[in-house]
């Protein structure tokens, strides 16, 4: 085989990569390099620098660090029975690549990732040795998102800890009995302790030490995982029961949800059907709810039809639909925790109804300008110059907002 | 009717000074016309603005809401504001109501020069110009929608401070040299020779698109066309959007293909390979119960295996999940405390659990600890049993409802028996106490007296088995 050009080892190494959801780069700590002797900063809030044409954002250099694998995964491109063409990155070329697309503002930062070669730990060595390089030999100040491989040992992830802004471990799939089947080698038990041990160090080295001196931040950013949707069997319900699960034990930032896709050289044991997205967006804005709408996934979970979310309409909506004896709620009275459960209100207009409500009774109108969805809205709140009357209970209520239903063509 | 002729650099700070000018003299909105850049000859300007240095205090609200609008292109902005401005005067609270359209309209002005700047933090791209020069250097060329260039600037000042780098817009320029930044006038699109890199940029682009997944509807919402002609990736766009289908159906056409040789290899190493067998992998592996499923891990005890003391606390929490370690959490640690007072050696003791996984419910990002039911506490009582059995000790302190009913198979009357010596249908003699974590729970006024409890009842074990 000829010499690979590192144009055609991006190529093969970024499409290895590209079924890793997260490309988050936000959170963690606020870095800059005014001082002149580095190169990058960080902002706290994160800077998408492209989309790709599957609507997902382009933040930071998502590279495998090589393909080769000796896991046998069955979701995964890169298992080692695949016939993908395989490459490897040096060390030099993952740095020196980073450097120059951040150089020219293409990307925030690094999350790489790889698959296992010769051990976890090897592999897992060449990463943090990556990840030091950036940090103490060229003075990178950008966002690094380092996989963690979870058979590697605790001192490499806590060497990986310092360096990076956050550490990711995937749980792969919705429960224990399915990693097992379509991924043999890989350990849920494992996983999970790995997940805790990052929790443990990164609350260890919060604590001041006796002395009154901060220890080094440990994954600054947190750490986040992700599942494949779709591959297995579990319903929603189950999926979202897991992901309560782990933000609360490992207090995640984010769990990623990832339709499962078909991918070149598939194995014979998964269905190669066009991936759920619709599926995954409606988990998506559940979680959404789950986090920042105050709902517990039992709530979600009962307006669930067979433990699946209705995919017509979105989770909150279809809970207000099926607690209609809780509307209208009176915009001008009901509390925040209250106003958060109307349908087409988000939480930027319940905190400017809370701001503007303390001086005056709030009308339909203003709504409107706070940036209310109302034509959602409208059946499920009351204003001082508005009432929806019988809209709340009438009967084709769901019809209205559901798309309307397609005509079968005969063939 | 005055005029104001506010700078293209520096207008945010020359329009407070303005501003501040005018109110304090009086001035009413309607009275002033604003402009950016070289004064225009308007037939109807009388007299510059007064300059006064006096301070107007404003609502914190306008000056973020000011320090953004001034960038829109909108050229009513600066009127507009010092509208708000005038009638905050009278009104302080108007800059809380976010459904008075006054206010409406500047955010939404606002949140477009926001949106505007962001998009060029994001979307600029540098090419690298000059070699042979000791720092290196790049341009770019920037079409903003507002006035942006100039709040945008600290943020390639921050983040690329160890180059040289010009970006050139229409309307301004910004060159930042040897550490020092400077805005010069407005440019044509400059001719910036072709940089290797790029290549690699949309080679990339190209490679980290799954065509399974096409959505050009959420790209192009946040990617918006109008700035597509100074991206080069986009280029890439259209014949990957014309490929995609048929790439994902040849995917999913394609039949399964037969493993490469190495796997064959690889794999079969994996099979040969089988953990030994101990305790600890067997309670690991426990599926008696479905508690282990929300679990991290199980928790066995902790101690040596000729511990004259074994001690049974209830189920392991937060900490001891992660940790896999019997005890460490805010109950162990107060009990450690408790016993080093009582003089009983923690070392010396077996400690464990009558129930070997966390029960909990989540609730948000916390777990809310949950008391094991009787058919969990039964369950686990088969590994208690393999604990008691290995270690044999000569007493059992239960510490809780939980381990004395996994031990004597009754709970109740726990704070009447507490204290008493009883016994394991075997025979073992059990010393009753509470369980640390109740005196986490206690007001502090009633909490001495059951912490005394308690270190006598650790005093009495240590006694025991001394």
């Amino acid at each position: 085989m000829a010499k690979q050009t590192l144009d055609q080892k991006l190529a093969i190494l970024s499409d290895a990569a590209k079924y890793d959801a997260s490309c988050a780069s936000s959170g963690g700590e606020r870095r800059n390099s005014r001082d002149g002797k580095g190169l990058g900063s960080t902002t706290g809030s994160g800077i998408c620098h492209a989309y790709a044409p599957d609507g997902r954002c382009i933040s930071l250099l998502k590279i495998l660090m090589t393909n080769f694998c000796i896991y046998d995964c069955a979701y995964c491109v890169n298992r080692v029975s695949s016939n993908v063409t395989r490459a490897r990155f040096s060390p030099e070329e993952v740095v020196t690549l980073t450097l120059e697309f951040y150089r020219r503002n293409y990307i925030e930062g690094l999350f790489l990732s790889s698959g296992i070669i010769r051990s976890p730990d090897d592999t897992m060595q060449d990463m943090v040795r990556i990840a030091r390089m950036l940090r103490q030999d060229h003075g990178f100040r950008g966002y690094i998102h380092l996989k963690t491989i979870p058979d590697a040992s605790p001192a490499l992830i806590e060497e990986a800890g310092l360096y990076a802004d956050r550490l990711s471990i995937n749980v792969e799939l919705p429960t224990d009995a399915a990693v097992q089947s379509f991924a043999p080698e890989k350990d849920p038990g494992q996983i999970r302790r790995a997940m805790g041990d990052v929790r443990l160090l990164r609350e260890a080295r919060k604590e001041k030490s006796h002395t009154g001196k901060r220890p080094p931040r440990f994954a600054p950013a947190g750490q986040s995982t992700q599942m494949i949707v779709g591959a297995d069997g579990a319903d929603d319900a189950t999926i979202l029961k897991t992901s309560s699960r782990l933000y609360s034990s490992y207090r995640l930032k984010r769990v990623y949800f990832s339709a499962f896709s078909p991918i070149p050289d598939a194995s014979a044991a998964l269905p190669l059907i066009k991936p759920p997205l619709m599926r995954e967006h409606r988990l998506y804005q559940a979680d959404w709810l789950m986090r920042f709408y105050g709902f517990e996934v039992d709530e979600i979970a009962s307006a669930a039809k067979d433990g699946h979310l209705d995919l017509e309409v979105d989770p909150k909506l279809a809970w207000a639909l099926q607690n209609r004896h809780l509307f209208p709620m009176d915009v001008n009275r009901a509390p925040r925790e209250m106003l958060l459960r109307i349908p087409g209100i988000g939480t930027r207009s319940v905190g400017r109804i809370l701001s503007t409500r303390r001086h005056r009774t709030l009308r339909y109108d203003d709504l409107r300008r706070m940036g209310a969805n109302l034509k959602t809205a409208r059946p499920f709140f009351t204003a001082l110059d508005w009432h929806p009357s019988g809209l709340t209970d009438s009967a084709d209520l769901r019809a209205r907002f559901a798309p309307p239903p397609e005509q079968l063509l005969l063939i | 009717m005055r005029q104001v002729v506010l700078p293209e650099v520096g207008t945010f700070k020359a329009w407070r000074d303005a501003a501040r000018g005018l109110l304090g003299a009086d001035v009413p909105p309607e009275e002033v016309l604003w402009q950016r850049g070289s004064a225009g000859a308007d037939l109807f300007a009388q007299e510059a603005a007064p300059v006064t240095t006096g301070a107007a205090t404003v609502p914190r609200g306008f000056v973020q809401l000011a320090k953004l609008v001034v960038w829109h292109r909108d050229p009513e902005r600066f009127a507009r504001l010092y509208a708000l401005l005038w009638a905050l005067r009278t009104d302080r609270r108007l800059i809380e109501d976010r459904g008075d359209p006054r206010i409406a309209r500047l955010n939404r002005m606002a949140k477009e020069v926001g949106r505007d700047r962001h998009k060029m933090h994001a979307f600029v791209r540098f090419r690298e110009i000059g070699e042979d020069v000791p720092r290196r250097r790049f341009a770019a060329w920037f079409e903003p929608t507002h006035y942006i260039l100039e709040p945008s600037a600290p943020f390639f000042e921050a983040r690329f401070a160890d180059m040289d780098w010009s970006i050139f817009t229409p309307d301004l320029s910004a060159h930042y040299e040897d550490g020092t930044l400077r805005f010069d006038a407005g440019a044509d699109k400059p001719a910036l020779p072709p940089d290797a890199t790029e290549d690699l940029w949309r080679t990339y682009f190209r490679n980290i698109f799954n065509p399974a997944r096409v959505k050009v509807a959420a790209m192009t919402s946040e990617m918006p066309r109008k700035y597509w002609r100074n991206m080069p990736e986009t280029a890439e766009i259209p014949a990957l959007l014309a490929t995609a289908q048929a790439r994902a159906v040849a995917m999913a056409e394609a039949a399964p293909t037969l493993p490469p040789k190495r796997a064959g290899a690889i794999l079969a190493r994996r099979d040969t390979q089988t953990p030994p067998q101990s305790f600890e992998t067997a309670l690991s592996a426990c599926r008696r119960c479905p508690l282990w499923e929300n679990a991290t891990q199980a928790v066995p005890g902790e101690g040596p295996d000729d511990a004259p003391l074994m001690i049974v606390g209830e189920q392991p929490g937060d900490m001891e999940d992660l940790a896999g370690r019997p005890f460490v959490g805010p109950a162990g640690q107060l009990f450690d405390k408790v016993a080093a007072r009582a003089g009983l050696a923690r070392e010396r003791a077996y400690i464990t659990n009558a129930v070997k996984h966390f029960k909990f419910t989540p609730r948000g990002k916390r777990r809310l600890h949950q008391a094991p039911s009787a058919g969990e506490i039964a369950h686990c009582r088969w590994w208690l049993d393999l604990e008691r059995e290995r270690v044999r000790p000569r007493l059992i302190l239960a510490m809780g409802a939980t381990a004395l009913d996994s031990l004597t198979g009754d709970r109740r009357g726990l704070l009447k028996r507490r204290g008493g010596i009883e016994e394991t249908a075997d025979g073992t003699p059990v010393l009753i106490t509470l369980h640390p974590s109740y005196l986490l729970r206690l007001p502090s006024e009633t909490r001495p007296q059951a912490e005394a409890l308690i270190e006598a009842d650790l005093r009495r074990a240590a006694e025991l088995t001394a």
